[in-house]
C-alpha cells in the first residue's frame, strides 16, 4: 500500500551517473513499480508520450520537470521525489551527471544517507563514475550503491557485471567509503529495481528497493559530543507576564550529541561555563535533547550570548581558530582566487574569509593530489588554507558533518561558490576563563 | 521512536524549525504567507514551535483573490487573531482598480492576477523574505525548488541559476530590491501534512471535511455553485457529499466526493488515493509547464 500512514524511518538518497545512464528512468521505475504513481501522473505521462514520444511512455518525464529539460532530454537541476513503502519513507534527490553540474550532485548528496551511482553496463567505469564515487566519499555519505544498469544490453552477462565490480574495487580502497553494494539492474525493464529479475539467477543479493528498505541508518547522526550553534536568542520581553519577564532562551538545532538538564556546558568562543537550567520546547520542558532536535536552552547564568556562539559539552571540546585548512569543491565558473575576500557561512554565523594558499588539487582520475595549482576552477576539488575575520569554533568534517562544513559566498553577487569540509583541529579549544563562580 | 531517534515527522519538524529561525535571524523584514489552507496552518504551528514563548517575529500576509471560499477567510482571520499575529491582506480587486494587475479580455480566473498583487505587497511593506507553504511533492516544477529560493528585483525565479544548497547552510544574502521565498515544508508530502495536523491536533477550515454542497460538472470536475460560478443554462445542479482536497479559488477547485468528516478518515482516504492532490486544480492543467511559467513570473 503506498503512503502507509505510519512509516518508521526516513531515508534520504541521491542518484548520480552521467547523461543517459538512466537516472531519471530508474526513479520513474522505483515510483511506478512500488505503486507510488497516481493516475493523473500516469495520464500526464501518456499525454506527453502521445505528443513527443511516438506513443511510448517515457518514465524519465516524471522527474525531468522543466520544459527546457524535456526539450533537451536532460536534467538541469536537482529534482526531489518522495515515496513511501510500508517500511520506510524516502526522499530522492535526482542529481544530474553533466560535468558542468557537479555542484548539483554536491547539493543533492550533502544531506543523503546513501548514494546510488549508476553505471552503463556497456561502458563500465567512466570519468563521471569515478567523480561521483569520489564525491560520495568526500562528502562522507555513509552508504553507497553501484547500480550496474542496462544489463539487458549486455545479455545479462555475469562476467561483465564482475568485470565492472573489479574496476570499482581497484580504486575503492583509495577512498573513504565503508559500505558499498553492487546491484545488476535494468531500469527500463524494471529488473532488480523493485522486483527480482528472472534474468540474473547468478545474483543472490537484494533488489535496489529491498536494499533501500533495510540498510541500517539509525547511527547516521552524530550522537558524540554535544554541540548547539545558537541561531536565535529568545527573549519574550513581556513585562505583563512575570514568568516570561526574565526568560532568556538560546534557540538552535543540536548539531551533535546529547544535552541534559543539569549538565555543565561551555559557551564558545568566550569559554564561559554554565549549567543547563531548562530545555524548553513548545510541547513543554524536556529532560534531555539530542541531535538533530531543535530546542531552546536556558542556562543558570545570565551570560552575554548571541547568534553564532556555540554551546558545547565539556567532555569533548571542539577546535577554535582563525587560520584553517579545508577541502573545497568549487562551484562557479570564476575560479577560486587567492587573496580575494569571500563571505563564509559556518553553523549559525557568517564571517569574512580570505584564501591564503591553495595547497593541492585532486586529480579525479587517479585521486592523487597535484600540489600548489594556480587556481581551482569550476568542479575542482582541492585543499586550501584560509584566514577568517573571527575565529571559528569547529570540528573536523570527518567527526561532525554539521560543525565541520561551511559554504563560501561571493561578495557582490551573493552566489554560493564553494562547499567546504574542514580538516580536524590540531588541538582542542583552551578556555581563557575558569568556572563562572557563583 | 526509540531513545535517540526521530521518526519522520520529528525529522521534518526540526528541519522546518531550523529554517524558520534562520529566516528570523538573517532577514530584516520577513513575512509568512498565510491563506488558512492546510499547509500554511502547519507553517504557523512550526512558527510557534520555533519562536515561543516570544511572539512570532513576523507578520502574516495573504493575497485575497476575491474568489476565496468564505470558510477559508473566516478561518484565516480567526487563526491569526488566536496567535496574536498581525495579518495583512491585499486584494486582487484593489490591485486591478489601481492598475497594478490587469486582466486579459474575458479572463475570469484570478490565479495569474495574484502575482502582481503579491509583488506589490512585498514592495509596499519592503518585505525581503516571504515564507510559503509550498511542497516539492505538489508539482514537477516545485520539485526543483530550493528551500531558499532567490528572486530577482522583478520577483522572477531562474531555475537554471539556483544557488546550490548544501548541508543545512542556507545562503540568505540578498541585495536591496531582491528577495527570497523560503519553503520550510519543501520535504513534506500531502500525507505528512495531514499526519502533522493529527499529531498537533490542529484545527482546519470546515471545507476540508465532508459536507453537502450544490455542484456542477465541468471539465471532468465537480465545481461548487456560487454567485461567481452560477450554473449555465441546461447545466444540472446536483447536491453531493463532497470535500476539498486542495484549496484554490472557488471557481477552479474541484471537489471530491467523500464521506471523510475527520482527520483520521482523510488520512485513510489519501493512503488509498489514486490521484494526486493537484489533480483537482484546473490552473495546473492549462499546460504541462503551467507552474513553471507562473513561477518564473513571481508566483508563490
Amino acid at each position: 500500500m503506498p503512503n502507509s500512514p505510519h512509516p518508521i524511518e526516513l531515508l534520504r538518497f541521491n542518484t548520480c551517473g552521467s547523461v543517459d545512464d538512466g537516472k531519471s528512468t530508474l526513479i520513474g521505475r522505483l515510483l511506478y513499480d512500488s505503486k507510488n504513481l497516481m493516475e493523473d501522473q500516469l495520464e500526464a505521462l501518456e499525454r506527453s508520450a502521445d505528443i513527443t514520444g511516438g506513443g511510448q511512455i517515457n518514465l524519465a518525464n516524471l522527474t525531468d520537470g522543466l520544459r527546457a529539460e524535456r526539450e533537451q532530454g536532460i536534467t538541469i537541476d536537482v529534482a526531489y521525489r518522495y515515496f513511501a513503502t510500508p517500511r520506510r519513507k524516502f526522499i530522492v534527490a535526482d542529481t544530474p551527471g553533466h560535468v558542468q553540474y557537479t555542484r548539483n550532485m554536491v547539493t543533492g548528496a550533502s544531506t543523503a544517507n546513501l548514494s546510488v551511482v549508476l553505471v552503463d553496463a556497456r561502458l563500465g567505469v567512466i570519468e563521471q563514475s569515478r567523480r561521483h564515487t569520489y564525491l560520495a566519499s568526500l562528502l562522507r555519505i555513509p552508504h553507497l550503491v553501484i547500480a550496474v544498469n542496462k544489463m539487458d544490453l549486455v545479455g545479462w552477462s555475469e562476467a561483465r557485471f564482475l568485470e565492472i565490480r573489479d574496476e570499482f574495487e581497484s580504486f575503492l580502497p583509495l577512498l573513504d567509503i565503508k559500505d558499498v553494494k553492487f546491484i545488476p539492474i535494468s531500469a527500463l525493464n524494471g529488473d532488480n529495481v523493485v522486483d527480482p529479475s528472472p534474468h540474473t539467477p547468478w545474483y543472490v543479493g537484494p533488489t535496489l528497493l529491498g536494499h533501500l528498505e533495510t540498510v541500517h541508518i539509525a547511527s547516521d547522526w552524530n550522537l558524540q559530543g554535544f554541540r548547539m550553534p545558537v541561531q536565535w536568542v529568545n527573549r519574550p520581553n513581556d513585562p505583563t507576564n512575570p514568568a516570561l519577564h526574565d526568560f532568556r532562551g538560546l534557540s538552535g538545532q543540536l548539531a551533535g550529541g546529547i544535552v541534559k538538564v543539569g549538565q555543565r556546558v561551555m559557551v564558545l568562543p568566550s569559554g564561559l561555563k554554565s549549567t543547563v537550567k531548562q530545555i524548553w520546547t513548545y510541547d513543554g520542558p524536556i529532560p534531555e535533547a539530542f541531535c538533530p532536535q531543535s530546542v531552546t536552552i536556558q542556562l543558570a547564568d545570565d551570560l552575554d550570548i548571541s547568534r553564532g556562539d556555540m554551546l558545547v559539552g565539556l567532555e569533548s571540546l571542539p577546535g577554535k581558530s582563525a587560520d584553517l585548512e579545508a577541502r573545497v569543491c568549487w562551484m562557479q565558473p570564476r575560479p577560486l582566487q587567492r587573496g580575494k575576500k569571500y563571505f563564509l557561512k559556518h553553523a549559525a554565523q557568517t564571517v569574512q574569509a580570505v584564501v591564503t594558499s591553495i595547497e593541492n588539487r585532486i586529480n579525479i582520475h587517479t585521486f592523487e593530489s597535484e600540489p600548489e595549482p594556480a587556481e581551482l576552477a569550476m568542479n575542482d576539488v582541492g585543499s586550501i588554507r584560509f584566514r577568517v575575520s573571527k575565529p571559528l569554533v569547529y570540528d573536523g568534517y570527518a567527526t561532525n558533518r554539521l560543525t565541520g562544513s561551511f559554504i563560501l559566498i561571493e561578495q557582490g553577487t551573493n552566489q554560493t561558490v564553494a562547499a567546504g569540509m574542514l580538516m580536524p583541529p590540531t588541538e582542542a579549544v583552551k578556555p581563557e576563563y575558569n568556572d563562572f563562580a557563583i | 521512536m526509540n531513545s535517540y531517534h526521530l521518526d519522520h515527522l520529528g525529522f521534518l519538524e526540526t528541519e522546518a524549525i531550523h529554517i524558520m529561525r534562520e529566516v528570523a535571524a538573517e532577514f530584516e523584514r520577513p513575512a509568512i504567507l498565510f491563506s488558512g489552507g492546510k499547509d500554511s496552518i502547519c507553517l504557523l504551528r512550526l512558527a510557534e514551535k520555533a519562536f515561543r514563548p516570544s511572539d512570532i517575529p513576523m507578520p502574516f500576509l495573504n493575497v485575497d483573490t476575491g474568489h476565496h471560499f468564505p470558510e477559508l477567510n473566516e478561518f484565516r482571520d480567526r487563526r491569526a487573531a488566536e496567535l496574536g499575529g498581525k495579518l495583512i491582506v491585499r486584494k486582487v480587486e484593489d490591485a486591478i482598480a489601481a492598475g497594478i494587475a490587469v486582466p486579459a479580455p474575458g479572463e475570469i480566473s484570478r490565479n495569474r492576477l495574484q502575482i502582481p498583487t503579491l509583488l506589490a505587497a512585498l514592495e509596499e511593506f519592503r518585505f525581503d523574505c516571504a515564507i510559503g507553504g509550498a511542497r516539492r511533492d505538489e508539482e514537477k516544477a516545485r520539485a526543483k525548488e530550493r528551500f531558499f529560493s532567490f528572486r530577482d528585483a522583478f520577483g522572477q525565479w531562474d531555475p537554471k541559476n539556483q544557488r546550490p544548497e548544501i548541508w543545512n547552510l542556507y545562503n540568505a544574502r540578498v541585495n536591496p530590491g531582491e528577495n527570497m521565498r523560503v519553503f520550510p515544508l519543501s520535504n513534506w508530502t500531502e500525507m505528512d501534512v495531514w499526519e502533522y495536523i493529527r499529531q498537533e491536533r490542529l484545527d482546519v477550515p470546515s471545507i476540508y471535511f465532508s459536507h453537502r454542497r450544490d455542484c456542477v460538472r465541468r471539465g471532468g470536475q465537480w465545481l461548487p455553485v456560487t454567485d461567481i460560478l452560477p450554473p449555465r443554462p441546461k447545466e444540472e445542479v446536483r447536491e453531493l457529499v463532497v470535500r476539498v482536497r486542495t484549496i484554490g479559488d472557488i471557481i477552479s477547485t474541484g471537489l471530491v466526493e467523500s464521506p471523510a468528516d475527520n482527520v483520521d478518515d482523510i488520512i485513510a482516504e489519501i493512503a488509498a488515493a489514486r490521484v494526486t492532490e493537484r489533480g483537482s486544480r484546473a490552473d495546473d492543467k492549462a499546460s504541462e509547464a503551467a507552474m513553471e511559467d507562473r513561477k518564473k513570473q513571481g508566483y508563490f
